[in-house]
This record gives C-alpha cells, sequence and structure tokens, in this order.
C-alpha cells in the first residue's frame, strides 16, 4: 500500500509548497503559475520575490514542457513523465525539476550548464545579449536563453546532477535558488 | 486595414496597433509557449506598415512578464521599427517598468544597447 503519511512528511520536511509529477502540458503550466501567484499573494511575499520566483518558474517550467515534447518520440512511456517541486525556505525559494534526457544529450547540457556558471553577472549579461542578437532561434523561440536568463534574475548558480538510469537515459535534476531580498 | 488589435491572455499581453495614428501599444505578459506563433500577426501587420509610414511612430511596451521565448520575438519586432525607423519615420519606443523592477529595467536596456532607436525608460509606480 502506498504510504502516503511518508511522502506528506518527507514533503513537509523539505518545506515543499507545491509539487507535481507527470506530463507537463500547456494548461497544466497556466495551472501551476496562477496558483504559485495565489500562494505568495498569501504569504505576502514583497513584489520584487512575487516577480522573481514567477519569472524564474516560467523558464524552468517551459524547459520542461519543450523538453517533453521534443523526448515524446525518443522515450518511452516511463521516461516521458517530469517531476517539479517549490519549496519555500526561510531565505529562499527553491525550484526543483527532474526529467529524463538521453545520454547523448548530456554533455552538451552540461557544457551549457557549466559555461552559465563560470560566468559573472557582467558576463552574463553580455553573453545573455549575444545569444539573443545572434544565436539561432529554435522552433519554439528561445534557443538557448532560458539559463542565462535564469542565472541573471537569481544570481546565484545552477545546482545539478546527472543519474544515470541505463545506457540510454539519465534523470537530469535542477535545483534554482532564489533568494528574498533581505530586509534591513 | 487601419487598426490591429489582440485582447490580453494570462499569458499574452493585449496588442493594440493604431496604424493611421502610428501607435503600438503592448501591455501585459508575454509568457506563452509558442511566441513565434503569438507574435506572427503583429510582424506582418508591422510589415505591411512600413510601406506606408507616419512621419511619427510612437511605441509604448508596458510588460509585467516575459518569457525567454518572447524575448527574440520582441527584439525581431523592434528589429522591424529600427528598419521603419531608417526609412524615415522618428520611431520612438517607451519602454516602461515598475519603479522597483531592476529586472524589466535591465531588459530594456539590453534592447537599447542592441537596437538603434532612441528608446525612453518610462517608471511606473504600482
Amino acid at each position: 500500500m502506498i504510504d502516503a503519511f511518508n511522502i506528506y512528511n518527507r514533503m513537509e520536511k523539505n518545506h515543499i509548497l507545491l509539487s507535481f509529477k507527470g506530463d507537463i502540458t500547456a494548461d497544466l503550466l497556466t495551472s501551476i503559475l496562477q496558483i504559485m501567484e495565489y500562494k505568495m499573494d498569501n504569504l505576502n511575499e514583497v513584489p520584487k520575490t512575487k516577480r522573481k520566483v514567477y519569472n524564474v518558474l516560467v523558464e524552468c517550467l517551459q524547459n520542461l514542457y519543450h523538453h517533453s515534447d521534443e523526448t515524446k518520440l525518443d522515450f518511452n512511456d516511463a521516461n516521458k513523465g517530469a517531476i517539479f517541486m517549490i519549496a519555500k525556505n526561510e531565505l529562499s525559494y527553491d525550484i526543483i525539476t527532474g526529467n529524463f534526457v538521453g545520454n547523448k544529450s548530456i554533455e552538451p547540457l552540461r557544457a551549457r550548464l557549466d559555461k552559465v556558471n563560470s560566468l559573472t553577472k557582467e558576463e552574463l549579461k553580455e553573453y545573455y545579449k549575444t545569444i539573443l542578437n545572434n544565436g539561432v532561434t529554435s522552433l519554439k523561440g528561445g534557443g538557448g536563453l532560458g539559463m542565462i536568463d535564469i542565472a541573471r534574475k537569481t544570481g546565484e548558480k545552477l545546482e545539478y546532477n546527472f543519474l544515470e538510469i541505463d545506457d540510454k537515459v539519465s534523470f537530469f535534476t535542477l535545483i534554482i535558488k532564489v533568494s528574498q531580498p533581505q530586509l534591513i | 486595414m487601419e487598426k490591429y488589435e489582440i485582447d490580453g491572455t494570462p499569458k499574452t499581453p493585449t496588442i493594440l496597433f493604431d496604424i493611421n495614428g502610428g501607435v503600438l501599444d503592448i501591455k501585459g505578459r508575454s509568457i506563452p509557449e509558442n511566441s513565434i506563433e503569438f507574435y506572427k500577426p503583429l510582424v506582418d501587420a508591422l510589415d505591411k506598415y512600413s510601406v506606408a509610414t507616419k512621419s511619427v511612430t510612437t511605441v509604448n511596451i508596458q510588460l509585467e512578464y516575459f518569457n525567454t521565448s518572447s524575448s527574440k520575438c520582441i527584439l525581431d519586432i523592434f528589429k522591424k521599427l529600427e528598419s521603419i525607423h531608417k526609412s524615415g519615420s522618428d520611431v520612438t519606443i517607451n519602454w516602461h517598468y515598475e519603479d522597483d523592477d531592476e529586472d524589466m529595467l535591465e531588459a530594456g536596456e539590453d534592447y537599447q544597447a542592441i537596437i538603434g532607436i532612441p528608446f525612453k525608460m518610462v517608471p511606473v509606480s504600482e
């Protein structure tokens, strides 16, 4: 039998505000964003925090959405889903995403994340402008700006991990911290 | 065609393009999954406008949020406006931002650095 209390306790301990596992659809994104806006209003978050969290949520969720679109043909049913969680800690909101990636995609993705993590605030701004102005536009529009934008807006390094499942796929975890402005 | 209008949704902005008056307003949120599809009609309307421009073209952008997918489309629109500016219409872009929203101000400055059109940064208080 599923131990719901165990799952509840683990979510409680990790301060999870909201979590979802399954297929990421456009309607689902709309609902999650509405729920999070409502929750942050209820928590009386300052506009700055609300905006940062919302922006980062949009990018993270749309990454998941576009990625699941791309991988639909390659992966079997068990590897299509994704997990998504938002935790509220004392000093930050943490946004955690997990999804399957083909092992062949790992190195280019790792290289992109490491590149973003290696840049200073000023360098990120320049890199963003370069990709915005010269980057190849993907069919969906963004073309690699998402991670740069997240790093710029949060001012934090992107924390990630690849867990190998088998010789074809791995599970990719991304953790993004949105610090709350300190009241002085 | 004298006016091009699109009502806003939770994911897409209200767009009002008064072609006779030479005024384009984009206001709200721009976070669609597929921005290219959303902005295509506006790009087409700007193409039509570019062959019969007004002497002054005013563009008011007041976005609360926009995703990176939209940022490319917004740049494409600004590039169209840049060529309209070069071909003789006096284009000004008024980039509105909430006065405590540094990220939105910085986003406007990013575009300003890329596009050769006068930008006005307009702080808005909540």
